[in-house]
């Protein structure tokens, strides 16, 4: 089966962030926290590719190590979104109708009222700004999201034959969503997942950016954004490139998002 | 014969015409919103900077050069002994709610000062008066309990301001003085707007309005320049525009210097840096010269003690904390303290968040890592400032001439040496000019001889204003934004 167009470039996109993450533990053109005074606001050259900031550091070196720091937030957050939710989602599904289904959704709920970088701010004011409260607040924002696709697409699994029939076979409630309902839903999760990956690196950077996520001398691409806006009239490069960097990164994620969709939904895939 | 009349007339028409259209409303930017409007109840800069010498006068006041002159006093008398001051009050001036100001209301500010349950931020200023009594209407006899050759100027900080025993209450709110200038309204958030004061008792300012808007972003506050929304910005939160609005006809920089020491402060109660070597390894490991044009894009004068560079009584230390990387090893291997990590907690201004990276990194060099914490004002004045609870930070000392704040042992900082405490209770009680300089000169190697601080540079005041602005003053010996004699031209 061909593969489609969305997902080859949306992969390769990714691709190429998630390989400078990659390398950038084993080599950066520049050490990433080497400040040179003298060097500083260099546009692009032959020695530093993307030029300098207003520290002399290598801007490439810089964004090698915030895709890191991008990456590893916007992945944990979407693990601990699919930890807490799709279990959530599952239960509400097998105990549909009863109060513990209300009392999941209406939860849920509750924190889809918030807009969510508000609560984000709320919590990192609380316990102060870093990387790790960052990967905290997105994920809670993760959690609703796979426990309503979850019990969403579980619903309309529970009235199928092959689970009744389990059920006759006396298999219980949590037996039948863990052997038959979830590989039944994976496919949906991985393409939910991919898409709240790239909304997960959008919200690290809106959180660096207004100096809430991850805190310096890490690198981070909304911070850089934040630290170059009032050079950005005689120092362009040095918001557009990581400026580039997070719209390839989540342009990349979402065409792969659509590209899995077509490719695993099987509705789609019988309508071509 | 008719024609002509009518041409002068209307030449006289034209005249009047531009004569009215002479701007005489300005829009001042400011980074900090006060927290309150009276200089007598609060610490913070920003209300200085509203209201000094635009609606609350002292007895002295500052000029833009730094030197003391008479202001609701006119004149004063020191005794031979150097411990008696007599005030000649200026006659006819008057608060803006109308009532006269007379000795009473001089000696109503002064004992409310130095009370005892006073809220006043600088309680020191007052601390050596003995009694303050009203001779007549227009003479205050102020008594010292030992010589004070440093009494008038004392008198002109903007905790010193003279106010109604009617309206002392209520200036957090509304503040009435008798500057030039009247309070007319006050928008939380965004602005403070001031009215002239047509009964003032000097030459009546230009203007006739000025609004002090509060803008924290750097990016807005560029924008709002460019916009000409704002017409001059005293203390322009970032260097790096400066070039920018050098090079547009329609902007003027204004470049001075301040009063303003930034400092490396480090806790100097803590286990590792109660250790005069550690210190002295930081300071060592600092490159002054890689701040100023990291930070602050060159503008800046590298100071090696804490005293303001264009003080007559600096001392140039700056060779005896020079960059040394190789030194500040080896005096970390001395102190055997390797493997040292500590925090540094940076407040909001440029100067603290840009130099503390730079500084981390120059720390990292000498095998000294960070924490780096970047806190919001309110923060870092609970934690830091009233807390302690930090290894190292960045701020800037804006008062003048306060190097007495090594004599608090209680001071954020830690410092606590007996004999600079003494030294500055001598300078207190010197009234010769000559022994007093001598001895701030001494005070100046004391603290740099003991490592207090990382003393890394003098602030620099970078203005931005509508070139068609004059008056606006270039260099802040004090925190201020004096609007008396500011003024639009063609």
């Amino acid at each position: 089966m061909r593969w489609p167009l969305s997902l080859i470039v949306g992969l390769a996109l990714s691709g190429v962030f998630a390989a400078a993450a990659l390398v950038s533990f084993v080599w950066t053109p520049w050490p990433v926290e080497g400040i040179s005074v003298a060097s500083r606001l260099q546009t692009p050259s032959l020695s530093h590719w993307l030029g300098t900031d207003h520290l002399g550091r290598d801007i490439l070196s810089m964004i090698m190590v915030g895709a890191r720091t991008s990456i590893a937030v916007a992945v944990v957050a979407v693990g601990v979104g699919m930890v807490l939710g799709v279990p959530l989602g599952l239960l509400a599904a097998a105990v549909r109708g009863s109060w513990l289904d209300d009392l999941v959704m209406r939860g849920n709920d509750l924190i889809f009222a918030f807009p969510s970088l508000v609560i984000a701010i709320l919590i990192t004011a609380v316990f102060g700004p870093s990387a790790v409260n960052a990967i905290l607040a997105i994920g809670i924002f993760n959690t609703p999201v796979f426990a309503r696709v979850t019990r969403g697409a579980a619903l309309s699994l529970w009235t199928l034959d092959y689970v009744r029939a389990a059920r006759v076979a006396g298999k219980g409630r949590a037996r039948i969503s863990a052997e038959h309902v979830l590989p039944n839903i994976a496919n949906l999760l991985i393409v939910q997942g991919t898409i709240q990956f790239s909304l997960g690196i959008l919200a690290e950077a809106a959180l660096s950016y207004v100096g809430l996520g991850a805190q310096p001398p890490l690198p981070s691409w909304g911070r850089m954004l934040a630290d170059s806006q009032t050079m950005i009239s005689f120092a362009p490069h040095l918001a557009v490139f990581p400026g580039l960097a997070i719209v390839l990164t989540v342009l990349g994620l979402n065409l792969m998002g659509d590209g899995l969709r077509d490719l695993l939904d099987p509705r789609l895939r019988r309508a071509r | 014969m008719f024609t002509r009349i009518s041409t002068s007339a209307a030449v006289l028409a034209l005249m009047a015409g531009s004569a009215l259209a002479q701007q005489t409303d300005i829009t001042i930017g400011m980074v900090l919103e006060p927290p309150n409007l009276d200089p007598t109840g609060g610490a913070a800069a920003a209300i200085d900077e509203v209201v000094y010498a635009n609606v609350f006068e002292g007895l002295t006041r500052y000029t833009q050069d730094g030197s003391i002159a008479p202001a609701l006093a006119q004149s004063w008398e020191v005794s031979e002994d150097g411990t008696v001051y007599t005030f000649m009050l200026r006659d006819g001036v008057s608060f803006h709610d109308g009532s006269a100001m007379t000795a009473e209301d001089v000696v109503f500010t002064l004992d409310r000062a130095r009370a005892e349950d006073s809220t006043n931020a600088q309680k020191a200023l007052f601390a050596g008066i003995e009694t303050v009594e009203a001779v007549d209407d227009s003479t205050v006899r102020v008594t010292l309990s030992g010589p004070d050759g440093a009494f008038p100027v004392k008198m002109a900080w903007g905790d010193a301001v003279i106010v109604a025993p009617e309206s002392a209450e209520t200036n957090a709110t509304n503040p009435v003085g008798t500057g030039p200038f009247r309070f007319s309204d006050w928008v939380q958030g965004d602005r403070v707007e001031l009215v002239r004061n047509d009964d003032y008792w000097g030459e009546p300012a230009a203007l006739t309005e000025a609004t002090f808007k509060f803008i924290a972003d750097p990016t807005a506050a560029f924008a709002a320049m460019m916009a000409e929304d704002v017409d001059a910005f005293p203390n322009f939160p970032a260097p790096e525009t400066m070039a920018q609005f050098e090079t547009d006809a329609r902007f003027k920089l204004i470049l001075g210097s301040t009063e303003g020491e930034t400092i490396l402060s480090m806790n100097n109660k803590t286990d590792t840096l109660s250790d005069i070597r550690v210190r002295q390894a930081i300071s060592h490991a600092i490159n002054r010269q890689d701040i100023i044009d990291g930070a602050m894009f060159g503008f800046g004068t590298p100071i090696g003690t804490h005293f303001a560079p264009h003080h007559p009584d600096y001392v140039d230390l700056t060779g005896q904390s020079a960059y040394d990387p190789e030194r500040a090893v080896q005096l970390l291997e001395e102190a055997g303290a390797s493997d040292l990590t500590l925090s540094l907690k940076l407040p909001p201004p440029t100067y603290a968040r840009r130099g503390g990276e730079i500084i981390a990194a120059q720390l990292r060099e000498v095998g000294i890592d960070t924490e780096i914490e970047n806190l919001e004002w309110a923060q870092w004045l609970e934690t830091v400032f009233r807390g302690k609870d930090f290894d190292l930070t960045i701020v800037s000392h804006t008062e003048p001439l306060d190097i007495n704040i090594y004599a608090r042992p209680e001071y954020y900082f830690q410092y606590d040496n007996p004999e600079f405490q003494a030294l500055m209770a001598d300078i207190e009680a010197e009234t010769d000019a000559a022994a007093r300089s001598e001895m701030y000169r001494q005070a100046q190697r004391t603290i740099a001889d003991d490592y207090v601080n990382g003393y890394l540079f003098q602030l620099a005041k970078t203005g931005v204003a509508n070139a068609r602005i004059e008056g606006m003053w270039e260099n802040a010996p004090t925190q201020a934004n004096d609007l008396t004699g500011v003024r639009w031209t063609e």
